[in-house]
């Protein structure tokens, strides 16, 4: 069979409908959120080892980086 | 749901030679059917699932080494089992590493648990925050992948409190959105609002001037970060 196009790969083009101002007064660009509101809502990607299982792994990361709560994206389920 | 790629170690049951067990990879590319495995996670029934590559890299006597991408959901202990029924030796998965999920890869991102341990003591000692941010991403990045809606300030806290994005509030919105599809709603700086499902296609919500245009599913903003510009009873 041949190779299908990845979902990772697909281009995707923005279409204005109308225009308006952002009101800097409110929110932050990501890049600029406060370092506690953006450890709050980060994501990383983590290398993680064998062994140890991603419920594991969570409940570590969320001590070492005294977090109230953390999550993971999905356990490797072969 | 976001595709992911392998890395994989299969074991043969005996010894093929290499041009078969190349054809037989190369077969398995495209959509095939598979059953959950016995220990699994998900109700055990026949689903299509598909494999958008697999890139054969070596193998040495019974070992193949090979690279996988797939969408969510593909068993690859499944799929190497089949493919060891095809060459008709039989095959088990020995090894596997994921290299890919949705916008996430294996490259500078890429951070092990010392190195945050690290990280994160050099910030609570220097107060710099420049290196943690260079390896915790704003959760936005996770959205990466996903098709966006552009959304007026004035929307954005109506979205939190739960409600369902009407035409007036879009801004701008990607091209070729169609009614189901999952989108991310965004605000005019880039932080992500909620993630909904369309109820329009992407040609219909350009051209609407009242009524609903997705729904929301998640909230990822919380409340109170916009000014409420929408009216209550009380």
């Amino acid at each position: 069979m041949q190779r299908t196009n990845e979902p990772w790969k697909i281009k995707r083009s923005l279409v204005v409908k109308a225009e308006e101002e952002t009101d800097m007064r409110f929110g932050h660009r990501p890049e600029e959120r406060p370092i506690k509101e953006h450890m709050r809502f980060g994501i990383i990607n983590l290398d993680k080892p064998a062994g140890p299982s991603s419920h594991e792994v969570t409940a570590w990361l969320k001590r070492i980086l005294s977090l109230e709560r953390a999550g993971h994206g999905g356990t490797l389920e072969a | 749901m976001a595709g992911k790629e392998y890395v994989c170690v299969m074991k043969l049951h005996s010894e093929v030679p290499e041009d078969k067990v190349t054809k037989v990879l190369d077969e398995f590319q495209g959509p095939l059917y598979q059953r959950p495995p016995v220990r699994s996670s998900v109700k055990r029934q026949l689903r299509t699932r598909t494999i958008y590559y697999i890139d054969f890299f070596e193998m040495d006597e019974r070992n193949v080494l090979f690279k996988v991408g797939c969408e969510a959901g593909t068993y690859i202990r499944k799929l190497c089992y089949d493919v060891g029924e095809v060459l008709g030796c039989g095959a088990h998965m020995q090894e596997l590493r994921r290299t890919r999920v949705g916008p996430f890869v294996e490259d500078k991102s890429l951070v092990t648990l010392h190195d945050l341990s690290y990280l994160f003591s050099q910030w609570q000692e220097t107060k710099d925050e420049s290196m943690l941010r260079k390896f915790v991403y704003p959760m936005e990045k996770a959205l990466e992948l996903m098709p966006k809606i552009h959304v007026r300030d004035s929307a954005v806290d109506a979205l939190c409190h739960g409600a369902h994005l009407t035409a007036p509030g879009v801004l701008s919105l990607d091209a070729g959105i169609k009614i189901g599809d999952t989108v991310a709603v965004f605000t005019q700086k880039g932080e992500a609002v909620t993630m909904s499902k369309a109820f329009v296609s992407s040609e219909k919500m350009l051209k609407m001037d009242h009524g609903f245009v997705a729904k929301t599913q998640r909230v990822l903003m919380p409340r109170g970060m916009y000014p409420k510009m929408w009216r209550s009873n009380k």
